[in-house]
């Protein structure tokens, strides 16, 4: 009996599981089940999104021309190469390969911040120009249908704040992986954290993908 | 007999074709083509997501179980979508 137990605590097999597909299964499902409640959760925001601007899409398409193009796209490829990052660490993790994994999940921590860095310097500059009706700041809007123009920017910081808030928690799970993965741990099959914390990282990013075009897109021509 | 393609190949066509993605759709977003923009934006952007969750997030080859829950969670999202604009949208004295 004493012999069982260095061998359980060094075995990535939890108890409670008959093998590891269904181990596997099992984390990845509980993964999916609170992705399904953030689904709605930002299911509500683009809701009241597509309800606001079906009432003024002029409005929205004229506050939409304020946002920056050229820096929303260059988020996306960044978030985009983020993932792919993600993706590899999680491959390389499986290989029990630890500096590729390590140095990849450090790659999407980078790229992370960058997106976090632009997004701030573009908060900062719709601050400059008014355009930021929070916390009662003014909000100088030259423009015909007021209303829902400071609507569409109360969306707009609202959805990407919240989403920068999913990056923020993602990088500090990505902060906990690289420790871990640095010191050999994570690898092979004791890899579920990784893939756990990449269907996390690839959900906030499909988020994006949406917010972008209804944001960026909607008042570009 | 069909040979499977490497794992990191995979993501590499995947990660290509959502820059190249990424790249129509705000090429298309420079156009005006009245309703058409929103529907095209709307489309690349499904399409992109839809890579992303089959391949990035591995529902492709995921479990049935795996793929009811991901199914679960867009039904429900059908419909908050479906009933709150069946109001909104036929509903114009509210």
């Amino acid at each position: 009996m004493s012999r069982e137990l260095p061998a359980a605590a060094a075995s990535p097999l939890a108890h409670q599981f008959d093998d590891l597909p269904q181990q596997r299964e099992a984390d990845e499902m509980g993964m999916w089940i609170f992705l399904c409640t953030e689904i709605m959760f930002f299911g509500g925001l683009f809701l009241a999104y597509t309800i606001y601007r079906t009432q003024d899409e002029a409005a929205f398409a004229a506050a939409s021309h304020e946002l920056d193009l050229f820096w929303g796209t260059v988020n996306t490829a960044v978030l985009m190469t983020s993932s792919l990052t993600m993706a590899l660490a999680g491959h390389a993790a499986e290989a029990s390969r630890r500096k590729q994994t390590a140095f990849l999940l450090l790659a999407t921590l980078v790229l992370g911040s960058v997106f976090i860095g632009i997004k701030g310097q573009e908060y900062y500059h719709k601050y400059l120009h008014g355009l930021m009706p929070l916390w009662g700041l003014p909000f100088e809007w030259q423009g015909t249908s007021r209303g829902h123009a400071e609507l569409f920017f109360d969306l707009y910081f609202l959805m990407t704040g919240v989403h920068a808030l999913h990056m923020l928690i993602g990088l500090g799970i990505l902060v906990v992986l690289i420790v871990n993965a640095s010191r050999g741990g994570l690898l092979g099959e004791f890899s579920a954290p990784i893939h756990i914390t990449g269907l996390y990282w690839h959900f906030v990013d499909i988020v994006w993908v949406f917010l972008f075009p209804l944001l960026y897109l909607i008042g570009a021509h | 007999m069909p040979h499977k393609p490497s794992q990191v190949r995979v993501y590499g066509v995947v990660y290509v074709a959502l820059l190249l993605l990424l790249a129509l759709t705000v090429e298309a977003a420079r156009h005006d083509l009245g309703h058409w923009n929103f529907v095209v934006a709307a489309l690349i952007a499904a399409v992109k997501a839809l890579l992303i969750a089959l391949y990035f997030m591995h529902v492709r080859d995921s479990t049935s179980l795996i793929k009811l829950v991901v199914a679960a969670g867009l039904l429900w999202l059908c419909i908050l979508f479906s009933l709150s604009l069946a109001d909104y949208w036929t509903r114009a004295w509210l």
